[in-house]
């Protein structure tokens, strides 16, 4: 059940990200985007990882992609016009070095992580938000408020970058 | 195994009684309405309009479904799609009421049991937003843009205030799993106040329960913040160009909203299926009172059908003398664990339904502008100050 | 058909972080829309958090999950101020297309 589950899941968030760099209208893309971050919130809940999952799908999907739709759509930006002379060059070089990426981290993971670990559903359970409180608040207490600094500075960019009169 | 067998037989019993629960909102809703505007409402298809759903489902399906020339196709025909599969998906965490054994299955009246109940309930409601700013963007015409992120920035302003609202009573309860929520407001202080959230602990979250009506009129979109949707303002904003089953799954998408937020508010404030006061002191004998008597009205007014509507005379004794064996259900010993627990939990939705269409009948609606303003300038900052004391008097106290 | 293995292997959950990460990197370099560019920068990010919660079920501890949550906090305060950045640009070149906005090219 774990695997049919994460094999189902793993090939959405890889469908929706191949969909991501292929369309050519932003908010098709932002919607993939959405997609790849709705699976990967189920992955985590496979991993044990319950709070993070709803922080996931609350925060990322529910309020970055938000913002990038809202943004997307205020902008009325159209599809990406094609070139008229497609370049094959960059194409030519890209892809090939992209696969042998995608080989080489591959072949580092399969090489270096211990061959016997396995994720079944339930040998973690420390992800749950008690545990989660418990660290985040006693033990990372200072990243979490330098944290609150931060979103206070972003908030102030924000409103100074896209006021009307500057 | 038959651990799947029974959550899909429960998935499907929930999922025919929603949906004609929300139809037959719209009945309650339109009924309600119109006697507060002292007038009879939906009155001749049916006894007293009680087919009426089924006459306005049958239209919108024969509608002509009129698809515009330059929508994006895709976005137009998945936004209704979404908003549907999103409000459906959220009443999988509410408990209806207790675990009980039926036929050597133990098993509780509620599809799920999850940890993060009320993280899922605010993943589904944060999720919503998609569904409108898409319906609003795809429809190509600025009326329906200007209302789908009008009504979606209003969505994203009040989640703050209602997760803020949610998280008071938390402090209290300790546990984010709903069904443990609802056991732990069971009891009874000074042996007659029930031990519900707004009436118990160190302090009584009356406050965190009035910020949260608020927050999820503005998240569901009814008056007094349904300017997004209002007719006289933007057409009909983002479903302006939405026609038969397509306005129609917008539709039943706020109705599933509005059943779904009373339920959270249900569980997290008022008990759950906890009775308002002690068996010991009679409860149980008020679900069969009220049925009983629903039961003896039907059949007077049936001995008192008038001349022209002579169908009355039969059906509606018919359905009184059911409605009397309904109430004679409720002293069955088997059935007493299961149908009484539901009837509060039942009882105690519809008066918040009822609150929601009477403040539709009552209230004008903000401006846009007010609307904003209030969530970020007095909302927002009163679910912290709320927050604020809570958490002061917990820690206090224990 | 080969058999469906019942118990998933840690190195999967590295293969397809590697996988949407390297996905994530080829948009970036590829696409000329900079929203779409900004959001495969999203994309390596989450990639990125997915290895931090699967080595945090390695080691059987929270702190994998803390990091992610750190992760999505720093992402959320850059998606604000960029996407102001790019609301900016576009009120100033009226364009979205990054080849467009090289005024300070060499």
């Amino acid at each position: 059940m774990d695997a049919i589950l994460f094999l189902t899941f793993a090939a959405i968030a890889v469908a929706c990200a191949i969909n991501l760099v292929l369309q050519t209208h932003p908010i098709s893309s932002a919607l993939s985007l959405v997609g790849v971050m709705t699976s990967l919130a189920v992955l985590y809940l496979l991993l044990g990882g319950s709070f993070i999952a709803a922080v996931q799908v609350i925060v990322y999907a529910g309020a970055i992609m938000v913002l990038f739709i809202f943004v997307i759509m205020l902008l009325n930006t159209q599809g990406e016009r094609t070139q008229p002379k497609k370049n094959v060059l960059p194409i030519a070089i890209a892809l090939p070095l992209l696969f042998s990426l995608i080989g080489v981290l591959a072949a580092i993971v399969a090489t270096q992580v211990p061959a016997g670990e396995i994720v079944k559903f339930g040998t973690f359970s420390g992800g749950d938000p008690l545990t989660f409180g418990r660290a985040m608040f006693t033990r990372y207490l200072l990243p979490f408020e330098v944290t609150s600094v931060l979103i206070l500075i972003a908030i102030v960019g924000a409103v100074v970058l896209a006021k009307k009169e500057i | 195994m038959n651990f799947y067998i029974i959550s899909l037989v429960k998935a499907g019993i929930t999922a025919g009684v929603l949906l004609t629960f929300c139809a037959y909102l719209v009945w309650i809703e339109r009924k309600v309405l119109a006697h507060i505007q002292l007038r009879p409402g939906p009155y001749r298809v049916g006894p007293h309009g009680l087919l009426q759903p089924l006459s306005d489902l049958i239209k919108l399906m024969t509608k002509e479904g009129v698809i515009p020339a330059n929508v994006h196709t895709f976005f137009y025909l998945f936004a209704p799609f979404l908003a549907v599969a999103l409000a459906l998906i959220s009443i999988v965490v509410i408990p209806f009421g207790p675990e009980f054994s039926i036929l050597g299955v133990t098993t509780g009246l509620g599809l799920t049991d999850l940890n993060i109940g009320i993280l899922l309930v605010l993943a589904v409601s944060s999720l919503g937003v998609y569904a409108i700013a898409l319906g609003g963007w795809a429809s190509n015409s600025k009326y329906s843009l200007m209302g789908g992120l009008r009504s979606a920035a209003q969505m994203i302003s009040y989640e703050l205030p209602m997760a803020l609202a949610i998280v008071s009573p938390l402090l209290l309860l300790n546990t984010l799993n709903f069904r443990e929520m609802v056991v732990a407001q069971e009891g009874f202080a000074l042996g007659f106040i029930p031990r519900w959230t707004v009436f118990a602990g160190p302090v009584p979250q009356v406050f965190s329960f009035i910020i949260f009506m608020i927050a999820v009129f503005a998240e569901t979109n009814r008056v007094p913040f349904d300017l997004p949707e209002a007719e006289t303002e933007l057409v009909a904003g983002f479903h302006t160009e939405y026609s038969s089953l397509m306005f129609a799954a917008f539709f039943t998408a706020e109705y599933a909203n509005i059943i779904t937020v009373c339920s959270v508010a249900t569980a997290l404030f008022l008990g759950g299926w906890q009775p308002l006061w002690p068996a010991a002191y009679g409860s149980n004998f008020v679900p069969p009172l009220i049925i009983g008597l629903a039961g003896l009205m039907l059949l007077y007014h049936g001995s008192q059908a008038l001349k022209s509507r002579r169908w009355d005379r039969f059906s509606f004794p018919a359905i009184g003398v059911i409605f009397l064996g309904l109430a004679g259900l409720f002293f069955v010993p088997v059935l007493q664990p299961v149908l009484i627990p539901f009837f509060w939990f039942a009882s105690k939705l519809l008066v918040l339904i009822f609150v929601f269409i009477w403040v539709r009948g009552t209230l004008p609606r903000f401006r846009y502008d007010q609307l904003m303003k209030f969530a970020w300038t007095f909302l927002f900052p009163a679910a912290l100050i709320n927050l604020l004391i809570t958490g002061l008097v917990v820690a206090l106290t224990s | 058909m080969p058999p469906i293995p019942t118990v998933v292997p840690m190195s999967w959950y590295l293969i397809l972080s590697a996988i949407l990460f390297t996905l994530g990197a080829a948009g970036f370099l590829l696409r000329r829309n900079i929203i779409t560019v900004f959001m495969c920068i999203e994309l390596m990010l989450n990639a990125v958090n997915l290895t931090f919660v699967a080595f945090s079920h390695q080691l059987k501890q929270v702190d994998g999950h803390i990091f992610t949550f750190f992760v999505m906090v720093v992402a959320a305060a850059e998606a604000a101020v960029g996407l102001a950045i790019i609301l900016t640009v576009f009120k100033n070149r009226q364009t979205l297309e990054i080849d467009e906005v090289s005024s300070m090219k060499l």
